[in-house]
C-alpha cells in the first residue's frame, strides 16, 4: 500500500495511528462520521476541512479528551482504548490545542512538569524536569527560558512550551490543532521548521488547520474532512490548493476575490495623531494617523494584540482615546470626550466588531432582535414607544434573503446559527443602513470557506458604492485580496504602508516589527528614535 | 495598668480573636485557589462549632468535639463539592444555601436534644474544653520586664487550637507551593483545561480542595464553641466566615499574607472591645456601636481602595466544562 512513497518499507513502518469507523455525536449533532484515518510512521499528516468539519472532534478523540460512540483506534498496529488524555500521553500522544492549556501565571518549568512531576514533593522533580528540559532545548532546538513566568512570553513562544510539554512526556505522535492561528509569518516559518526537524528526528505530525497554504508548505499526506466526514486523502506532492478547496467546501470556490480598480474620492474618515490606552494604562495606539477615502478599502494588518482592536474601538466611540482627532465625513469627532456608538451610527458610521458573541450579537436573542441592536430607535422600526414588530421582522426577512442566512428563519435563536450565518446577521445590519464609513473587525474569524466567499463580496460591493471601508484582520490573505491599501501595525504604531501588490515576506517583516526604511515618510520624524523592539 | 501592660492584652485577645479567622481564611484559599468560591465558609463553621460543643458535652472529651466538628464540616464542603463540582452548579448559590442550612439546623437540632433555647450545655473544664497551655517557665520569667510580660501574657496561656493556626499558615504555604499537590490545586484554579490535558481529574483535585476546606472550618468552629467559649451559642459565628473571605481577598490569595489580614481584623475587633465606650476628654462619648461598627467599616474601607487590584484565580467560579 505504501509502495508509492519512495523510502517507506511498509514492513519497517507501520501506521502510527489508524482510526476505523469513528462515530461521535454531540446531542442531534453528528460531529464525527465513519471516520477513517492512517497516519505513516514518520510523516507530517495534514487535517483540513472548514470550521466545524469534524476536526477538532477527531483529534480529541484521540487524546481521549472524548471518547468516540464507535470504532477503533490502533497506535503503533496495535488496537488500544484512549478513555483519558492519560491513556493518550502513556501511548506517546501528545497534543498542542488551538487555545493553548497553559497556566498563564506559571513559570515555564512549572507548565512542563504539571502532571509529570514524579514525587509528591517537588524539590526532586524540579531539579529532574530542568536538566530534561534543558536537553530538549538542545536537541530541538526550541530556546525558552524554564523560569520565565508564561503570560509575559510571546504566542510564539508560549507555543514552543506546548511542544515542550509533549515532549517531556515522551510524545512520538504530535497532534498540533490550527497552531498558526496567533503567529506571525516568521514565526509560523519558524514553526514549520521545527516541525520538520522533529519529523527528521522520527516524531509523527498530526496538523490540523484550515489554511490550504500550511498544508502545501509543510505535510506529506493531506486528509480533508466536510461536515463530519472524511472526504479525501491525498499526498500533498499530487494535490493542488484548487482540488483541496474544492473537497473542503464540496464545490468551486474562488480562493481569490476578484475586484476592479478602487476609484477613491473624498476623505471620509481621518484620523489624526490617535493615542489609545487600555484598561490598565498601557498605551496601546500610539500617535497614528491615516485616513479613509470614498471607495476604498484601506487594510490594517498586525498579528492580533499590536493596537488594532483598540484603534477601531475608539475610532467606533466604544472606547474613550487619549488624545487625538477623528474626522467623520467632514465633521470632527470627539473621541477623547462624547463620541457614542449611537452617536455616531447616526452619523453615518457603521461597526462589524472584532469578536461578534462578545460586542456583535446577543445569542440569546431572535435573529429580528439582534437585525435591529443599535439601530432600534429608527423610525422604521418603532411606533410610538412600542417596537414595530411587524415592520422589523419584513426588514429581518429582506436582510435574511439578501444575505443568504441559513436557516432562513428570523425567529429562530441567533445562539442556533452557525458562526458564518451569525457574521452575516451582524453585517447585514451594519451594511444595509447604508453608512458612509464602515469599520470591519475580523469579517472572517470562525467563519467557513463558502461564508468568507460571500462576505468578502459584499465588503467589495460596500467600496464599489462608494463607501469608505476600513479592514481589520489578522488573516494577512485576506487583507491582501481585499485592500487598496494597506497599513500594518506594530507596537501600537503603524510600521508602515503598502499597496495590495506587497508580498507576504514584506508585511511579514512589518508585522514583526522589522523597521520599515525603505518608505515611511510619516514615520520619518521618529527615525532617530531607536527601535529596541525592532531588535529582538 | 501601664500602657504597655494594655497594649500587650490587646495583642492577647487579637491573637484569640484572629485564630477563628485564620482557619476559616485558610480553609477559603485551599478551596478559591482550586476554583471554587465558597461563601459558606460562614456556614460550614457554624455547623461545626455546633457538632463540636454538642459532641464535647455529651462525650465529655474536646478531641471528640473537633472530630464531629471536622467531620460535619467536611460533609456541608462536599455537598457543595457535589453542587459546584459534579452538577456545575452556581457557586454562589449553592454557598449560600449552606449558610441558611447551617443557621437553622443548628438552633433547631440544639433545642430538640438539649433543650436550653437551642445552646449546648456549657462545657466544663475538665476535658471537654480546649484549655490554655502554659509554656514552660511562664511563670517564672512573668517578672522580666517586656520580654517576660510578652511571653507569659502573648506567647504563653492559649489553647492549642491557636497553636495549631499558627502552624497552618506556613504548612499551607508549604503544600501550595512545595508539593504535587499544591502545584496541581494552584493550577486547576487558573486554567483547569491545562490539568485536565495534563491527564490529572479537575474532578478528584477539585473535591480534596474542598474537603482541606472543610477540614479547616472544622477547626474554626471546634475553637469558637469548644474553646474560645464553652459551648454553643446560637448564630455563634456572626459573620466571621464572611470576614474571614474579605481578609482572603484583602490578602490576594497568599497564606502569610492571610494570617496578617486576619491579626489585623483581630486587633481592629479588641480595640473596639478594650475601647467601647470610651469618653474622649472634654468632647464626648464615643458610642460603643462605633467602636464594634469599626472593623467592619475599615472591612469595606480597605478592600474598596486600599489594596490595590486583587486578582482572583482565573478559573474562580467557573464550573469546568470540556471545550467542544
Amino acid at each position: 500500500m505504501n509502495k508509492f512513497l519512495p523510502g517507506t518499507d511498509p514492513l519497517m513502518a507501520p501506521y502510527a495511528i489508524e482510526l476505523a469507523g469513528i462515530n461521535k455525536s454531540f446531542g442531534a449533532v453528528h460531529a464525527n462520521r465513519d471516520i477513517d484515518l492512517a497516519v505513516e510512521q514518520g510523516t507530517i499528516h495534514g487535517i483540513i476541512g472548514e470550521n466545524g468539519a469534524g476536526k477538532s472532534t477527531l483529534m480529541s478523540i484521540l487524546y481521549g479528551f472524548y471518547q468516540a460512540d464507535s470504532g477503533e483506534i490502533r497506535v503503533g498496529g496495535q488496537p488500544v482504548t484512549i478513555n483519558t488524555p492519560n491513556d493518550a500521553i502513556a501511548l506517546g500522544i501528545g497534543m498542542v490545542h488551538q487555545h493553548f492549556m497553559l497556566v498563564e501565571n506559571f513559570t515555564v518549568l512549572e507548565n512542563v512538569m504539571l502532571g509529570a512531576e514524579g514525587a509528591q514533593l517537588l524539590s526532586g522533580g524540579i531539579a529532574r524536569a530542568r536538566a530534561e528540559l534543558e536537553r530538549l532545548e538542545r536537541e530541538y532546538a526550541l530556546e525558552v527560558d524554564p523560569s520565565a513566568i508564561i503570560e509575559e512570553l510571546p504566542v510564539g513562544l508560549q507555543q514552543r512550551v506546548e511542544i515542550l510539554k509533549a515532549l517531556y512526556r515522551g510524545a512520538e505522535i504530535l497532534i498540533l490543532d490550527e497552531p498558526t492561528g496567533v503567529l506571525t509569518p516568521p514565526e509560523a516559518d519558524h514553526l514549520f521548521r521545527i516541525l520538520r526537524q522533529l519529523k527528521e528526528q522520527g516524531k509523527t505530525i498530526v496538523l490540523i488547520t484550515h489554511k490550504l497554504r500550511e498544508i502545501m508548505a509543510v505535510t506529506d499526506n493531506v486528509s480533508v474532512m466536510r461536515q463530519g466526514e472524511m472526504v479525501a486523502t491525498r499526498k500533498t506532492a499530487e494535490t493542488s490548493v484548487e482540488e483541496l478547496a474544492e473537497l473542503m467546501v464540496g464545490r468551486r470556490v474562488l480562493l481569490r476575490v476578484e475586484k476592479g480598480e478602487a476609484s477613491p474620492g473624498a476623505v471620509k474618515l481621518a484620523v489624526e495623531n490617535l493615542t489609545v490606552r487600555d484598561s490598565r494604562g498601557v498605551t496601546m495606539v500610539d500617535d497614528v494617523s491615516f485616513e479613509v477615502r470614498a471607495g476604498e478599502i484601506v487594510g490594517i494588518a498586525g498579528v492580533a494584540g499590536n493596537g488594532q482592536s483598540q484603534l477601531i474601538e475608539a475610532i467606533a466611540g466604544i472606547r474613550r482615546a487619549e488624545n487625538g482627532r477623528v474626522t467623520l465625513d467632514g465633521e470632527p469627532v470627539s473621541v477623547t470626550g462624547e463620541a457614542d456608538p449611537a452617536m455616531l451610527r447616526t452619523r453615518g458610521m457603521a461597526h462589524v466588531p472584532e469578536d461578534r458573541h462578545h460586542m456583535g450579537l446577543v445569542l440569546q436573542f431572535e435573529e429580528n432582535e439582534n437585525a435591529i441592536l443599535g439601530y432600534h430607535a429608527k423610525d422604521s422600526y418603532v411606533n410610538g414607544p412600542m417596537l414595530d414588530l411587524a415592520s422589523i421582522r419584513r426588514d429581518a426577512a429582506e436582510k435574511i434573503e439578501k444575505y443568504d442566512i441559513r436557516p432562513p428563519n428570523c425567529r429562530l435563536k441567533t445562539a442556533n446559527f452557525s458562526g458564518g450565518n451569525q457574521q452575516k446577521i451582524v453585517l447585514a445590519r451594519e451594511m444595509e443602513q447604508d453608512p458612509a464609513v464602515l469599520i470591519v473587525g475580523q469579517p472572517t474569524r470562525g467563519v467557513d470557506v463558502g461564508a468568507i466567499e460571500f462576505i468578502h463580496k459584499r465588503i467589495i460591493e460596500m467600496r464599489d458604492a462608494g463607501k469608505a471601508v476600513l479592514l481589520v484582520s489578522v488573516e494577512l490573505d485576506e487583507i491582501r485580496s481585499l485592500s487598496d491599501r494597506i497599513l500594518v501595525m506594530f507596537a501600537g504604531r503603524i510600521a508602515g504602508e503598502r499597496g495590495p501588490e506587497a508580498t507576504e515576506g514584506e508585511l511579514g517583516l512589518l508585522m514583526a516589527g522589522v523597521a520599515d526604511e525603505t518608505e515611511a515618510p510619516r514615520t520619518k520624524e521618529r527615525s532617530t528614535e531607536p527601535e529596541t523592539e525592532a531588535a529582538e | 495598668m501601664g500602657a504597655l501592660e494594655t497594649f500587650i492584652l490587646i495583642l492577647d485577645s487579637t491573637v484569640r480573636l484572629s485564630i477563628p479567622l485564620m482557619f476559616a481564611a485558610l480553609a477559603g484559599l485551599y478551596s478559591e485557589r482550586a476554583g471554587i468560591f465558597d461563601i459558606g465558609l460562614e456556614g460550614k463553621m457554624l455547623a461545626a462549632a455546633f457538632a463540636g460543643a454538642a459532641a464535647a458535652a455529651v462525650y465529655g472529651s474536646a478531641w471528640i468535639g473537633l472530630f464531629f466538628a471536622v467531620m460535619v464540616s467536611i460533609g456541608l464542603a462536599l455537598v457543595h463539592g457535589f453542587a459546584s463540582i459534579t452538577h456545575r452548579g452556581n457557586q454562589i448559590v449553592s454557598g449560600v444555601a449552606i449558610n441558611f442550612i447551617a443557621a437553622g439546623t443548628t438552633v433547631i437540632l440544639g433545642q430538640a436534644w438539649f433543650r436550653q433555647g437551642g445552646r449546648t450545655p456549657p462545657l466544663s473544664a475538665d476535658g471537654s474544653r480546649f484549655t490554655a497551655i502554659e509554656l514552660p517557665f511562664a511563670e517564672a520569667i512573668s517578672g522580666v520586664p517586656v520580654v517576660g510580660l510578652v511571653y507569659s501574657e502573648l506567647i504563653s496561656g492559649h489553647s492549642i487550637l491557636v497553636y495549631l493556626a499558627f502552624l497552618a499558615v506556613p504548612f499551607t504555604w508549604w503544600v501550595l507551593f512545595r508539593t504535587r499537590f499544591g502545584l496541581r490545586l494552584r493550577a486547576v484554579g487558573e486554567n483547569p483545561g491545562a490539568v485536565d490535558t495534563a491527564g490529572i481529574s479537575v474532578t478528584w483535585l477539585r473535591y480534596r480542595a474542598v474537603i482541606c476546606t472543610g477540614i479547616l472550618c472544622g477547626f474554626a468552629g471546634a475553637y469558637l464553641s469548644v474553646a474560645q467559649n464553652a459551648g454553643f451559642v446560637k448564630d455563634m459565628t456572626a459573620g466571621k466566615g464572611f470576614i474571614a473571605l474579605a481578609a482572603l481577598i484583602f490578602a490576594k490569595w497568599k497564606p502569610v499574607n492571610v494570617m496578617f489580614a486576619c491579626l489585623l481584623f483581630g486587633f481592629l475587633d479588641a480595640v473596639a472591645i478594650r475601647f467601647a465606650g470610651i469618653e474622649i476628654p472634654g468632647l464626648f462619648e464615643v458610642p460603643p456601636q462605633f467602636m464594634q461598627a469599626l472593623p467592619y467599616i475599615l472591612t469595606v474601607v480597605l478592600l474598596a481602595g486600599f489594596i490595590g487590584r486583587a486578582i482572583p484565580p482565573k478559573a474562580g467560579g467557573q464550573p469546568y466544562v470540556k471545550e467542544r
